[in-house]
């Protein structure tokens, strides 16, 4: 199908070598000379005011260099809405507040400092759901907003809507109606590597950070502004960021800790780390939002989709991160998975006392794509049809202008369908009522998925710049903005530099993200690493072949015809400048494999020559230069009016679909998943090892979304902070067979081809393998996560109403 | 108060001093700067901080220093092999997939090179259950498995004469 030399073929990731040796440097390992360590002191109620802190005991602790509060620092404002603050003052609003912060000699100086700190509250009645946070007379989480004006409801100020089609005409049009209502849960992202920094700053007060961080250019706005409010006016922050061991929208916000190390750094004089282990990162780093979200949908007598309803209610937590910003993601498949032509969605956003919230990979499409693919589930069956006929049959289609007035480009959701039908034996499972030598119930699910394939405009400027330099022995050097933090955006922009530019993968050399060194990039989310690194670098790399070519006349030919007169002694120069031939025109000459080789010449060894060779006669000559090129690139797509719920936001989609089969053990309630399979529509597949891993890891945690995880909290006190209490899967659970089918439509805007697929793995697992109970045991589970106690109590609840 | 410990890291004899209550990870990592392994979530959970003591392996973060004295301690710095090539568990996730952030990575490459000198010819059942006490959130373990069984092979091949 095409002649590509890297895109698509087996090859390991560059980095697997450090990292199966141990030589990969994370936060964790990092150190600076005078380096001190800090701790945070965290806030002991949900909400309180603060009467007084006592630092005196924490600062007479030999080692502490230095402790502080937002009553002796300037004022740092965390968070779009600026309505967080690194240390808090006057009153807490969650059990994770930072009230203050120490810096010592070591980690354990400054834990026992943290200890001796003493704080005096006035505890507050809290809200701890959204429903009592809306009830007339519930206390106020921010009495003010950032600007200081007096607010009267816990309603967060983010207005998300899509209102289009003639909802009641469509609803008369209906001939079934099924309503709905579920709940997702607070879950934790649990990076292996736990969240830190290092702060440092100069004697001229710029600041270099190595953070774990997915955004470094919008969170270097966000340390400026900071060095801004300590009186550090023009100085500079660097942001650095080292081998991230996992990122999962955790590092798509600036965090308090941050600030607090740079805070504790410019008061010390000295670089600060701030490290969180595991009991912190559970019960202190912002979780995964809940949502209670009721749907209605309706079809007419031949399935056709009339009218989708979709009304969510999300708890913020008590801070707004990016996170709370769900409903813009949220949209995308409320109005564009499916055909349907009459559309009506609300989000509201409610402050509680609960821990604040922030973005994890899905961002919004899970929390709503269970409840949509549930619902659906039902109204197949109150039509009477098939759950895999009605899906197919309102399938997208390319060409198709949704009412989010998305632009489909490429849609191979019908055959993702299809393909899980054939390889699941749909037809010969659904509705069988099967059991196993156990005796457990079989049952099989599907479920669709549409995600953003071509980055998601979700600010101003949604591009990628990169830069690329060739060295003088042909080796490229390249600085992207983006950051790898396990997806493979490594292996991807590899290929693509390697395959675009004509030279060998291992003389692609990507460099640390550091924003002194790479050109801006909005950030690595909305899966669109590969999609924007690949497609910078085809537009980069041809600027550098254009230069090269440009240079080549002459240059070539004397070479090459050195190379002929050494190879033939015997012929004479003129029969070697006759067999080179006169310099060409740029476009005679062509770069593969590192071979600059000029069209019209015999395939022999003299006539390659090498890319190095090249570049070193256009460097070390009079009036020499070397290559480098940059390019910016912005996708083609549209910020979307998020208050009407209109634009293109993505410059390609990505679709999919998951079949399951699962067991279900009625005496106690829990849920096997059986086997699974995994069509995905990614446009062409640039690197399948990277690809693989990616959807693989994406079902594990769609997995542990739907059977195992959940945050449980009481006043606002997590219960469960650790992995003895918090289970995700593990290798055990993942034992079942998954059949993975990459469907390839070749996006016109993608590079090569292909589309983004960081994220569609986990999205319909949840609902997927609720589809499949349901044709087990014939009970819908509209709960997440829907654990053995949550089975059982369904079928209860089904028997007593039979009985 | 700073006790003795002498044992032997990566067939290296070690001659150090350290705190009594010290773990074996503190003394890898902040002492001898073997930061390979490491640190997930200080309880014996996660497998992060996996290494292999006379043959078995261990959670170097619930493990006291002292308990290392005179016993052989290899962590993932000491899988090179003598011609500077990767081990063939290292190998095989190189090749297989086994790796994303690789945060996971040393704890569960010493599980499975434990596993494996235990096991040799281990069942896909028996890795996963060798695996179980290292977790992961980015590669669903599928091309980890994967990569056990080509070490296994691997192995097996080098073996036979």
């Amino acid at each position: 199908m095409s002649d590509y030399s890297f895109v698509g073929n087996e090859r390991a990731r560059p980095d697997a070598g450090d990292k199966v040796a141990g030589r990969t440097a994370y936060i964790h390992d990092l150190t600076r000379p005078g380096m001190l360590h800090g701790k945070i002191k965290f806030s002991e109620h949900a909400h309180a005011r603060i009467k007084h802190i006592d630092t005196s005991k924490a600062k007479r602790l030999p080692g502490v260099r230095a402790v502080i509060t937002a009553y002796d620092t300037p004022e740092v404002r965390v968070g779009f809405l600026a309505d967080n603050f690194a240390l808090k003052k006057d009153k807490v609003r969650q059990l994770r507040d930072e009230v203050a912060a120490v810096a010592a000699v070591d980690a354990d100086v400054a834990r026992e400092a943290v200890e001796l700190i003493k704080v005096e509250y006035e505890p507050l009645p809290g809200v701890f759901s959204p429903h009592d946070a809306l009830l007339p007379g519930a206390p106020l989480v921010h009495e003010v907003d950032a600007r200081g004006r007096p607010r009267t409801s816990n309603v967060v100020d983010l207005k998300y809507g899509h209102h289009t089609g003639d909802l009641d005409a469509m609803k008369r049009a209906s001939r079934h109606v099924v309503e709905g209502r579920y709940t997702t849960p607070r879950i934790q992202q649990t990076c292996m590597g736990t969240a830190g920094c290092i702060a440092e700053l100069d004697g001229r007060g710029n600041l270099t950070i190595w953070a774990k961080t997915q955004i470094p250019f919008l969170a270097q706005r966000d340390f400026t502004k900071a060095l801004e409010a300590m009186g550090l006016e023009g100085a500079s922050a660097r942001v650095v960021v080292p081998a991230l061991g996992g990122g999962f929208g955790t590092g798509l916000d600036t965090h308090c800790y941050e600030h607090i190390a740079i805070l504790l750094a410019h008061q010390t004089g000295q670089p600060v780390k701030i490290l969180y282990d595991r009991a912190e990162e559970f019960a202190f780093l912002s979780p995964r939002q809940s949502a209670e979200t009721r749907v209605v949908q309706g079809c007419d007598e031949h399935g056709a989709l009339t009218f989708r309803i979709v009304e969510v209610l999300q708890d913020n937590g008590a801070y707004t991160s990016w996170g709370a910003t769900y409903p813009s993601v949220m949209m995308l498949p409320v109005t564009s998975l499916y055909r349907v032509p009459a559309v009506s969605f609300d989000a509201k956003i409610v402050y509680t006392n609960n821990t604040y919230c922030q973005a994890m990979r899905g961002y919004g499409n899970p929390e709503v794509t269970f409840p949509i693919e549930s619902n659906l589930d039902e109204l197949a069956r109150e039509a009477g049809i098939d759950p895999l006929e009605l899906r197919r049959k309102n399938a997208n289609r390319p060409g198709d202008l949704s009412p989010m007035k998305f632009r489909i480009s490429t849609c191979g959701l019908d055959d993702c369908l299809k393909a899980v039908g054939q390889k699941l034996d749909w037809s010969e499972k659904r509705g069988k009522q099967r059991r196993d030598g156990r005796g457990r119930a079989l049952g099989v699910g599907v479920a669709s998925l549409v995600h953003v394939g071509g980055s998601g405009r979700i600010y101003r400027s949604d591009g990628s710049g990169i830069a690329i330099r060739l060295d003088d022995f042909g080796h490229a050097h390249v600085a992207y903005g983006g950051v790898e933090m396990g997806q493979g955006l490594v292996s991807a922009l590899t290929v693509a530099v390697a395959e675009s530019l004509g030279i060998l993968p291992e003389q692609v050399h990507l460099n640390q993200t550091d924003t002194a060194a790479c050109p801006w990039d909005v950030g690595t989310h909305a899966s669109r690493g590969a999609f924007m690194a690949c497609n910078a670098a085809i537009r980069a790399t041809k600027l550098l072949r254009d230069k090269l070519f440009s240079l080549c006349p002459g240059v070539f030919e004397e070479i090459a015809g050195k190379a002929l007169g050494k190879a033939e002694s015997k012929l004479g120069s003129d029969v070697v400048e006759q067999r080179v031939g006169k310099p060409g025109k740029p476009e005679d000459y062509l770069l593969r494999h590192a071979l600059v080789t000029k069209r019209g010449l015999p395939d022999e060894p003299w006539a390659r020559v090498d890319l190095a060779k090249v570049l070193r006669a256009v460097h070390f000559r009079q009036a020499g230069t070397m290559l480098s090129a940059e390019y910016f690139y912005e996708p083609p797509s549209e910020l979307p009016d998020w208050e009407q719920g209109i634009g293109n936001m993505s410059a390609a989609y990505t679709w999919g679909a998951q079949g399951v089969e699962v067991a279900v053990d009625e005496a106690t309630g829990e849920v096997e998943v059986l086997r699974m399979v995994n069509a995905l529509d990614v446009g062409h597949v640039l690197s399948p090892q990277a690809l693989k891993g990616q959807v693989y890891g994406g079902i594990a945690q769609g997995l542990g979304y739907a059977l195992y995880e959940e945050i449980k909290s009481e006043g606002g006190r997590v219960l469960n902070p650790g992995f003895t209490d918090y289970k995700i899967p593990t290798a055990s659970e993942m034992r079942f067979p998954i059949d993975l089918v990459f469907v390839e439509t070749e996006d016109p805007n993608g590079p090569f081809g292909a589309k983004g697929v960081g994220e569609p793995g986990l999205v319909p697992t949840a609902p997927a393998i609720g589809n499949a109970i349901r044709d087990a045991v014939g009970v819908r589970l509209n709960d997440l996560p829907m654990t053995p106690e949550r089975v059982s109590a369904a079928l209860d609840a089904a028997s007593r109403t039979r009985r | 108060m700073r006790a003795e410990l002498r044992f032997t890291l990566n067939g290296a004899a070690v001659e150090t001093f350290v705190r009594p209550q010290a773990r074996l990870l503190d003394v890898l990592r902040d002492t001898l700067g073997a930061t390979g392994t490491k640190e997930g979530c200080s309880e014996g959970e996660c497998g992060a901080c996996t290494v292999i003591v006379d043959g078995r392996a261990v959670a170097a973060c619930l493990f006291p220093a002292l308990e290392a004295e005179g016993r052989t301690v290899v962590t993932v710095e000491g899988l090179r092999q003598d011609d500077g090539e990767p081990s063939e568990v290292q190998r095989a996730f190189i090749d297989k997939g086994g790796v994303q952030c690789g945060f996971c990575t040393p704890g569960m490459v010493m599980a499975a090179t434990a596993l494996l000198a235990e096991n040799p010819a281990p069942t896909d059942d028996e890795i996963r259950a060798g695996l179980v006490g290292n977790l992961c959130r980015c590669t669903g373990y599928v091309q980890i498995v994967d990569a056990v069984k080509q070490a296994a092979d691997e192995l097996a091949r080098k073996e036979r004469p």
